[in-house]
């Protein structure tokens, strides 16, 4: 079983973000990055499929070369070897896509799992227009039943469950009111969310190894695609600060604030 | 010159400041209180690598570089010092062995270190030989192919749990540092006694006991470099293992400063958050800068080693204002915290009792200063 996961680099989420005064960006000067948290979830999970189905993880990933940290931390993780797009500029969700197409088709994986969103721009949109690009079947938002406290969690049992023919997959997602399974034939694109599994740490000797694991370089030239994005985005700016609350002397005035001025009630 | 870290320098600084932050922050002040062994820490240290940073990969360790083990430390001691103490037992216990076994004692001694959780014992100091090595009175005796060791060794970390000990004994007192040799004892033999869990004021969550060695027999082939060479062996030990002594008070004063600088934000008198303050503000820029200082001291002096070069002088100057350095700011911690800073309740003044012991073990502050008087002279 071959699968492929991806690893956006992504703001730190423990860093402050701030936008530029002129609202063309953030302020990225002394920001830290790590993977997609939605990301590694979709590597730790396509370890365990590995684990337990005995095949191979590849990891991808564009950007500039400071994208490679991320890959490094995934191949730390166990992930076999890494495909590095090299792209710096501009590039937005259909671009994204098209580039994971013509990888996904070079490499032929059986699965191709990605975090269900990245958390710096919160699109949700790459998994379901590359199954849509690529023509495959698609899971969104993986989750599982059992906690995350669980012995299936802490045997690191995989929760996308490959059928006995080993030609479909079974996918449990999260929706507005539960809890739906699908299952979906292979190839497919599962995207991965919040409570699929807890990441593994990279060990130490994962990171000493991870280090002669082989990047494959690639480009947007030499696969053929067209990045020049369709989306621009004009401004970037903060939400509004809010507003100090207030005390109310009774409850006769909280109803009435609350119908009158906030028109809740 | 270079100040950067590397991007690996960075993945293994990243991989322990997870381990410290999720998995010994939240039990630290519980094996504080208790002083239990912290066995499911260590388990989980195990897996991660974090254990055996020093052994060379090829015997089953990390095969971290000096400065990489230092990155890693700070980042153990943040978490808990006392839980960072026990890991790098292992390391120092095996530095002996890493520094002057031959291939054979290497692959014997060490490689198990890497397949299972298994905890080693340095056994240097003695109830009556702390600094003053060469006083030491546990002696080891020659009968055919083994040495009969006997004596009593004390403070010794891990050592109610260790399964191998690295043990100096003098085959004669009357030679001083010339009849020291340093010996392996495998597993727990018969001879081998450890006493009660010492009741420390800091650092508690380390194992730390008195081993007896009652004609504990070593075979000749567990004799770590040549018969009067132990002196010597103890001494390049402890060139390596005072880079990561120092890590580790970096790591405790990290932790005070970042306490300091979350509790004076919240916290107001005469109306303004006491951060406003300019005495305030004196005491934290001063433990921001004496904890960098400390930092570069302690990456020079792992660096001068990953050179392979003699790192007395640095290493001395590293571990002695290291540790004076973590006692003050720890200090000035819970001086910022006031009243509560006092109190067990929070975790300012764990830290200060953490970083005493720093000035006084594997050579006191006062030692460090022989120590760099006597290289300054060379």
């Amino acid at each position: 079983m071959k699968i492929l996961v991806t690893a956006k680099r992504v703001e730190d989420p423990e860093s402050k973000i701030k936008v530029k005064p002129d609202g063309s960006d953030i302020v990225k000067e002394g920001l830290k990055y790590k993977i997609n948290p939605f990301d590694e979830i979709g590597v730790e999970e396509g370890l365990r499929l590995a684990a337990k189905h005995t095949g191979e993880v590849v990891v991808v990933s564009i950007g500039g070369k400071e994208v490679q940290e991320q890959l490094r931390h995934a191949l730390a993780m166990g992930a076999n070897r890494a495909v590095w797009v090299n792209h710096t500029g501009p590039l937005d969700q259909l671009g994204i896509a098209g580039l994971l197409q013509k990888v996904a088709e070079k490499e032929k994986p059986d699965i191709v799992l990605l975090g269900k969103q990245s958390i710096d721009d919160d699109q949700n949109q790459v998994g379901q227009y590359l199954a849509e690009f690529l023509g495959w079947g698609q899971a969104t938002f993986a989750s599982k039943v059992e906690s995350l406290e669980s012995a299936e969690e802490k045997n690191k049992t995989p929760a996308v469950v490959l059928s006995a023919d080993k030609k479909s997959v079974q996918v449990v997602r999260e929706v507005d009111n539960g809890l739906a399974t699908l299952e979906v034939q292979l190839p497919a694109i599962v995207t991965t969310d919040l409570r699929l599994n807890q990441p593994r740490y990279a060990s130490l000797p994962g990171i000493m190894k991870a280090k002669s694991k082989p990047i494959e370089e690639l480009t947007p030239a030499g696969l053929g695609v067209d990045v020049a994005p369709k989306i621009q985005v004009l401004k970037l700016a903060s939400p509004p600060a809010r507003k100090a609350g207030i005390k109310v002397p009774d409850v006769a005035t909280l109803v009435e604030k609350l119908h009158n001025e906030a028109k809740v009630v | 010159m270079e100040f950067q870290l590397t991007e690996s320098q960075r993945a293994l600084q990243d991989a322990a400041r997870k381990y410290a932050r999720e998995v010994v922050r939240p039990k630290a002040a519980h094996y504080d209180e208790t002083s239990e062994f912290p066995r499911d820490l260590l388990s989980t240290a195990f897996e991660l690598g974090l254990l055996n940073m020093a052994i060379p990969s090829e015997y089953g360790g990390g095969g971290l570089s000096h400065l990489e083990q230092v990155i890693v430390c700070e980042e153990l001691a943040w978490g808990c010092a006392g839980v960072a103490t026990s890991i790098i037992a292992n390391d120092l216990a095996n530095l002996p062995i890493i520094l002057h076994g031959t291939e054979d004692q290497k692959k014997r001694l060490l490689s198990e270190f890497g397949q299972k959780l298994k905890f080693s014992s340095f056994c240097l100091t003695e109830p009556s030989a702390g600094s003053d090595v060469a006083a030491m009175s546990t002696t080891a005796r020659r009968e055919g192919d083994e040495y009969v060791l006997n004596g009593t060794k004390c403070f010794i970390t891990n050592g109610g749990y260790a399964d191998q000990f690295t043990v100096f004994a003098t085959l004669d007192k009357g030679k001083k540092h010339k009849g020291i040799t340093c010996f392996v004892v495998e597993g727990r033999p018969a001879g081998v006694t450890t006493g009660k869990h010492e009741n420390k004021m800091g650092q508690r969550a380390s194992n730390t006991v008195t081993v007896n060695f009652d004609e504990v027999r070593v075979p000749v082939a567990n004799r770590i470099g040549e018969e009067g060479e132990g002196f010597k062996v103890a001494m390049a030990t402890l060139d390596n293992s005072r880079p990561l002594t120092a890590s580790l008070s970096v790591g405790i004063a990290r932790a005070a400063l970042e306490y300091s600088l979350e509790y004076s934000a919240q916290r107001q008198t005469f109306g303004k958050p006491i951060r406003e303050h300019q005495g305030v503000q004196f005491m934290l820029a001063d433990m921001g800068m004496n904890t960098h200082a400390a930092r570069l001291l302690t990456w020079e002096s792992a660096w001068v080693l990953d050179e392979g070069q003699r790192n007395t002088l640095q290493s001395s100057y590293a571990k002695c204002f290291a540790a004076d350095m973590a006692m003050k700011v720890a200090t000035d911690a819970v001086q910022v915290y006031g009243g509560y800073g006092y109190m067990k309740d929070y975790p300012v003044e764990k830290l200060m009792r953490d970083a005493k012991l720093i000035q006084v073990y594997e050579g006191t502050s006062q030692v460090q200063r022989l120590v760099i008087a006597k290289e300054l002279f060379r």
